[in-house]
């Protein structure tokens, strides 16, 4: 039986469901897709579990009671981040002042990319005039940059911010444009055939097929974003501190709890940002790329 | 009615003329060479011919989409429908804004374009999947689409390069019977591309062999058989007799 055959008579009951303005209702798929999320927690799960026991062992096994404050046992650390309200007070808000960074840095990174990206792909020359410069943006080791930032821009709010955008644009530009370019050559033809200007080539075929290429850049750069913030701020040491000033400030009073504090918090950033774009990108492609999703 | 219509086809104007069309691309490829061929309305025209031998050329270059090196291509109209191998949906356009898109590109107005592809969705058997997106349609389902879409700003010349190519033998038979329903009810004139000598034999009005690169026309056929056809004619004697005369043809021109 062919495929064709098989949805041809699979039609009445999608028919159905669809009139009774409900998706289709798949008990057996809904099992399975519970019991593969159960799998795909439980690896990762496992894995936290083992590591918590290998971090134990290294602090009260291997760590001599004089070196253990190198690495404080979990709960100590939980203790000293979580449980002190002074603390958290002060971490929460270097991480809000480095989240503004980040987001605002990506924010205007984005915008930047897509314009850039959208000239590059309408005319050879233009991408041959900036791709050039892209790169060198890219391949300059920004720390070389930090220092210029942030004399020139006072080492505040805004310099953090010019830092963050240049850190984060060169992989919002390369994949929106590889994403511009991604069109078939027919769907073209169809275009060219049917008199399409090039804005609405743009619009209807150009700028839709590029979304998920465009949300992969996103994702990179978000990650990259908070990177910047946090390098520029601790360079900096100046101006309302932020994560990477509170971590210099930690390592210089070895408050290594603290110090294991900004790192997790740090990180939870760059984590949500990116799950936030992947997440994003895939509601706004799924009904295209994933044809598991019956119920759509 | 159908039966006359062998004789109905379109005595005037044809709806595509080449004159001499010659083709050798920049790079020096000489890919057709000196290609006369016509097509009215109410005929159905197969190019048959080895790998390479220009037969995509030939449709590029009678939709304007490449220029001809030598030779005339008269088009008696601009609205043609060209519908590829690979049925080229937007992935993200849902059945119904996929068949709307050409109309749109034509800027037609709203409410008609609505009806227009409705209709045509109606007309290909899709009925009820108008909100479906791609991904979730078959390849035969996916070909259906695709010719709805042509269908839409109801051209009087169809080209179509290989459209049922990457079908299974079951799907592409049934795709067969309705294109020529469509063929009969919306008496278009058709260029047809495909591998398949039966497919070219039971649709067509007329056969033409090519040779391989640089294309040149061997021989053409006349199809006698009368429309609407049945599909046991592909196992009558007279059908084989024809098939295996094309068949000749295009070997005698590959030594
Ligand atoms: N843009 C191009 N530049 C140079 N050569 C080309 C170009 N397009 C096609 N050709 C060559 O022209 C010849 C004819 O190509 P065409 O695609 O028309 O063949 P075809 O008969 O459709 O083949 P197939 O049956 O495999 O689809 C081939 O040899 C091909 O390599
Ligand atoms: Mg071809």
């Amino acid at each position: 039986m062919t495929s064709e055959e098989k949805l041809l008579e699979a039609r009445p009951t999608i028919i159905q469901s669809e009139k009774g303005g409900t998706s289709i209702p798949q008990p057996e798929a809904d099992q399975g897709r519970l019991a593969r999320t159960l799998v795909t927690a439980a690896a990762p799960a496992g894995f936290f579990v083992l590591f918590m026991a290998g971090w134990y062992l290294v602090s009260y096994v291997i760590m001599t009671p004089r070196r253990r404050f190198l690495m404080p046992p979990p709960h100590e650390i939980i203790a000293e981040g979580f449980g002190k309200s002074d603390n958290l007070i002060q971490i929460l808000t270097g991480l809000w002042q480095t989240t503004r960074v980040a987001f605002l840095g990506l924010v205007i990174a984005i915008a930047i990319g897509l314009v850039l990206a959208t000239l590059m792909s309408q005319a050879r020359w233009i991408e041959n005039s900036v791709y050039p410069y892209a790169v060198v943006l890219q391949t300059v080791p920004i720390i070389a940059l930090v220092p210029l930032i942030g004399l020139w821009f006072d080492y505040n709010f805004q310099a953090r911010v010019i830092v963050s955008v240049i850190i984060s644009l060169f992989p919002i530009i390369t994949n929106t444009l590889f994403g511009l370019r991604s069109a078939d050559s027919s769907h073209h033809d169809l275009f060219t055939l049917h008199g399409a200007t090039r804005m609405t080539r743009l619009r209807k075929l150009m700028i839709p097929g590029s979304v998920p290429a465009m949300f992969t850049g996103f994702r990179i750069s978000a990650g990259l974003s908070v990177i910047g913030a946090i390098v520029s701020d601790f360079f900096f040491r100046q101006g309302a501190p932020g994560i990477g000033r509170l971590l210099d400030i930690y390592r210089l009073n070895i408050q290594m709890e603290m110090l294991y504090v900004a790192i997790f918090w740090s990180s939870m950033l760059g984590v949500v940002m990116f799950w936030g774009f992947g997440m994003a990108g895939n509601l706004l492609t799924r009904k295209w790329h994933d044809a598991s999703l019956a119920g759509g | 009615m159908a039966d006359t219509r062998h004789d109905a086809v379109d005595t005037s104007a044809p709806v595509l003329q080449f004159r001499g069309v010659t083709k050798v691309f920049p790079d020096g490829t000489h890919a057709l060479s000196d290609i006369t061929f016509d097509v009215r309305r109410g005929e159905f025209v197969s190019i048959v011919g080895p790998s390479g031998c220009g037969k995509s050329t030939i449709l590029r270059i009678a939709s304007g989409l490449l220029p001809a090196s030598r030779g005339d291509v008269n088009l008696a109209d601009d609205n043609i429908g060209y519908v590829f191998q690979d049925a080229t949906l937007l992935p993200w356009r849902t059945v119904r804004k996929n068949v709307e898109l050409f109309g749109e590109l034509h800027k037609v107005d709203k409410e008609e374009l609505t009806r227009i592809a409705q209709d045509a969705i109606d007309l290909v058997g899709l009925t009820d999947f108008e909100d479906h997106h791609p991904r979730r349609l078959s390849g035969g389902m996916k070909m259906r689409v695709s010719l709805a879409r042509s269908l839409t700003l109801n051209p009087g010349l169809f080209l179509f390069d290989e459209p049922f190519g990457a079908l299974d033998e079951i799907t592409r038979e049934r795709l067969n019977e309705e294109l020529l329903n469509l063929f009969l009810s919306e008496n278009f004139g058709a260029v047809f591309i495909t591998h398949s000598l039966y497919e070219a034999v039971y649709l067509s009005t007329r056969v033409i062999a090519m040779s391989p690169r640089p294309g040149r026309l061997i021989q053409e056929f006349e199809v006698p058989f009368k429309y609407p056809r049945r599909p046991e004619l592909r196992f009558e004697p007279e059908f084989a007799e024809l098939t295996g005369r094309v068949s000749a043809a295009l070997r005698g021109g590959s030594q």
